[in-house]
């Protein structure tokens, strides 16, 4: 893993940052939204924004994939698992995110739920090979980047006729929560476009934004470098007034994407007609959906679990930060009441989480 | 003449044979499994006792003593297994109290149907490493559970050893200024057992560190240099053990993150499964912190020792309400180095 470190050298970072500094003209502000949890959790890692000017900000966008969900979809996978005595197989994020009753996967898992962490889609269908007397179903969550192995888990389930596997599905989409975001009316000057989600969806589903509404893309790598040189890249453009969708991660993303990849996304799911977000509200076309053909693996139709919208908790502000409309500061209980240990909100569980990258490696700053 | 016929008991099958109950029984059984295994294997003056204690002989200074339990899964990993782990783990407890340790005791809870055949070399596994470490296995326990109720064996070892005078290290005795040493890379046992867990292959294969580090720390005491605090970074990392010493001492820490090493295959492995190495468990690496002017004696003495190598200093110790760790990334920018939240990697030791 050589190249790593190439990406990480400092004193490269130092000239990008000089650059942005000297460029970035002192009578006005930029603010910037990184779309990515992934960025977000870079930026908050390798103290970017000690790097940046004042008037340079970074603002905390959606893509998170635990952040997004509202509680009635955890609810959901806790009442497959309590109620209807299912394996539920997740990744690690989701098992601590708060959900009604002061539950959480985790806490179920404690009260005699079968929940089991897995890492990839692969130990989940090996769970239910495993337990063929068991129902097993994977709860599928994420953007663009995690659809196309759950459609392979799941064409793989059809070929084995495993057929006490199912997944509940919440797999969103990236350019619909844009949408939504710029809808909202935040301030926002230009994008940082995700790394891994454009490795699959190409840019060209970005150039709305920069055509239509008007505003700066530059997709960017996943190393802090690449944030780094995707900022500038962005303060050129506003500098220039320009709004164009430009790739700092060419040696990945291409604007038509993963061909083969969508083609397989697209066999096995279809678009809802609208899902809720957290903080975003329902969203028109924002998510999928398995396909009639392989309803038979779909856990919502198979154990009739409807999902039920269910409220934030009062002071949690994870709404207003996923559409760029606050900082986690600004929430009266980050760092008291929540903390990643006891999480009030899902913004703070995931280390891609807005509240929990700033608690965790950011909170020094307020303390000067 | 009696026509009693001499007793006679069939060896333990060490090829086929399983654990059953009456393996815990109390009984005759379990009497032939300590005696052909266990006490074989540990084979030393004390065990030989063959009391329900060891009656060890007075020793000098305070006296340290400290306690393990083992559950790591698999049971044997790349560079040691579930037995060797134990005796390394409770010797550096007590060794990182600045102690020489002298004794260990062994309890293991078995489950029914576990083969014999890996129970021996779990078994003598731990018996090398306790030879090796000059550190014998003086006393133990066996139980067994029913099948479905443990998971092969879980293995608690107790270490006792003694503190020579003028040696007093502590968490809460560090000051702004000290420098925080480590003795080589972080990483390496977490992410051999979870690599292992996860079937993932790199092109060089994760080995666990697990060691033991009393004659690392013999050298970094005999070096003079007064030494604060001592610890083994175990689970939590690198960071969770930070933020430990930092709360008791009411301190805060800068460290500089180009000082601490990380193996490459664990870096990719971190990388791949979304894991920071600062908190990835470790069995053979210890952090010390002493006062600035004996810094670099103290990174000579490390270096000088086959377990500290790669010793560096990472960082220093600095007045902080807050009891912040932060890091200077690699960047250049700055960041906390927080508590681990959650349990990230369950059953790495
Ligand atoms: S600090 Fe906690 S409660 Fe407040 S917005 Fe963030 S996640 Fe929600």
């Amino acid at each position: 893993m050589k190249y790593v470190d190439e990406f990480r050298d400092g004193v490269l970072a130092k000239n990008i940052a000089a650059n942005i500094a000297s460029e970035a003209h002192a009578g006005r502000s930029y603010r910037l939204m990184e779309f990515c949890g992934g960025h977000t959790h870079a930026i908050s890692r390798y103290g970017i924004a000690d790097l940046l000017p004042a008037n340079v900000r970074m603002i905390h966008g959606p893509g998170c994939p635990v952040c997004v969900l509202p509680i009635g979809r955890i609810d959901q996978a806790i009442r497959l698992a309590r109620e209807q005595g299912v394996i539920l197989c997740t990744y690690a994020d989701t098992m601590r995110v708060p959900a009604s009753a002061n539950l959480s996967l985790m806490r179920a898992k404690a009260q005699g739920a079968d929940v089991r962490m897995i890492y990839s889609t692969q130990d989940a269908l090996q769970v239910a090979r495993d337990n063929p007397q068991r129902e097993v179903v994977f709860l599928a969550i994420g953007f663009e980047t995690t659809t196309p192995p759950t459609a392979v888990a799941v064409r793989q389930a059809a070929a084995e006729g495993l057929q006490n596997f199912s997944i509940l599905c919440d797999h969103v989409l990236t350019p619909a929560a844009m949408h939504a975001i710029l809808a909202g009316g935040v301030e926002i000057d230009g994008f940082v476009g995700p790394a891994h989600v454009s490795t699959v969806i190409g840019s060209k589903p970005y150039e709305p934004f920069a055509d239509d509404y008007g505003k700066p893309v530059v997709i960017a790598g996943f190393e802090p470098l690449d944030v780094m040189q995707a900022i500038l890249m962005l303060v050129r453009q506003v500098n220039d007034g320009r709004a164009e969708v430009e790739n700092e991660f060419t040696r990945a993303v291409t604007r038509e994407g993963n061909l083969k990849a969508q083609q397989l996304v697209a066999e096995v799911f279809e678009l809802r007609d609208r899902f809720e977000w957290r903080g975003l509200g329902s969203v028109p076309h924002s998510a999928l959906k398995l396909r009639p053909q392989f309803a038979a693996f779909d856990a919502e139709q198979k154990f009739m679990v409807e999902y039920v919208a269910v409220p934030d908790n009062k002071a949690c502000e994870c709404a207003a930060i996923l559409r760029g409309q606050k900082r986690p500061q600004e929430c009266k209980i980050f760092g008291t009441v929540c903390t990643p240990d006891n999480p009030v909100g899902s913004c703070m569980v995931s280390s891609e989480g807005a509240c929990a990258a700033h608690y965790s490696y950011g909170r020094f700053r307020e303390s000067a | 003449m009696s026509t009693v016929k001499p007793a006679y008991t069939r060896p333990l099958d060490f090829k086929h044979g399983r654990i059953d109950m009456s393996h815990g029984s109390g009984g005759r059984a379990m009497a032939q499994l300590i005696t052909e295994l266990f006490a074989a294997a540990f084979d030393n003056p004390y065990l030989a006792q063959g009391n329900d204690g060891a009656l060890l002989p007075q020793a000098q200074g305070r006296l340290v003593m400290a306690t393990d339990s083992h559950v790591v899964s698999p049971l044997f990993f790349a560079g040691g297994d579930i037995g060797c782990l134990s005796v390394h783990g409770t010797i550096n407890d007590v060794a990182v109290m600045g102690a020489t340790p002298l004794y260990l005791s062994a309890s293991f809870i078995l489950e029914e149907g576990f083969p014999l055949a890996d129970l021996r070399r779990i078994v003598e596994s731990m018996a090398q490493a306790a030879r090796a470490a000059g550190v014998p296995i003086v006393t133990g326990d066996t139980k067994v559970v029913e099948q479905g109720k443990g998971d092969g064996v879980f293995i608690t070892t107790t270490g006792v050893g003694v503190v020579p005078d003028g040696i007093h290290l502590s968490g809460d005795q560090t000051r702004p200024g000290d420098r925080i040493l480590l003795s080589g890379t972080i990483g390496d046992h977490g992410m051999a057992i979870l690599s292992q867990r996860e079937g993932l292959t790199f092109s060089a294969p994760i080995v666990s560190d697990t060691a033991a580090l009393h004659g690392l720390i013999a050298a970094m005491l005999d070096s003079g240099v007064q030494l604060r605090v001592l610890r083994d970074p175990t689970r939590g990392g690198l960071a969770t053990t930070l933020n430990e010493i930092a709360g008791q001492s009411g301190v805060g820490m800068m460290l500089h993150e180009t000082a601490i090493k990380v193996n490459q295959p664990v870096e990719a492995a971190c990388e791949f499964l979304g894991l920071d190495p600062l908190y990835v468990a470790n069995e053979g690496k210890l952090i010390a912190i002493c006062a600035p002017e004996g810094a670099d004696r103290l990174l000579a003495a490390m270096r000088a020792h086959p377990l500290g190598r790669e010793a560096a200093i990472i960082g220093e110790v600095l007045a902080d309400a807050h009891g912040f760790v932060q890091m200077t990334t690699r960047l250049g920018g700055r960041r906390v180095v927080d508590w681990l939240a959650g349990e990230q990697l369950p059953r790495i030791c």
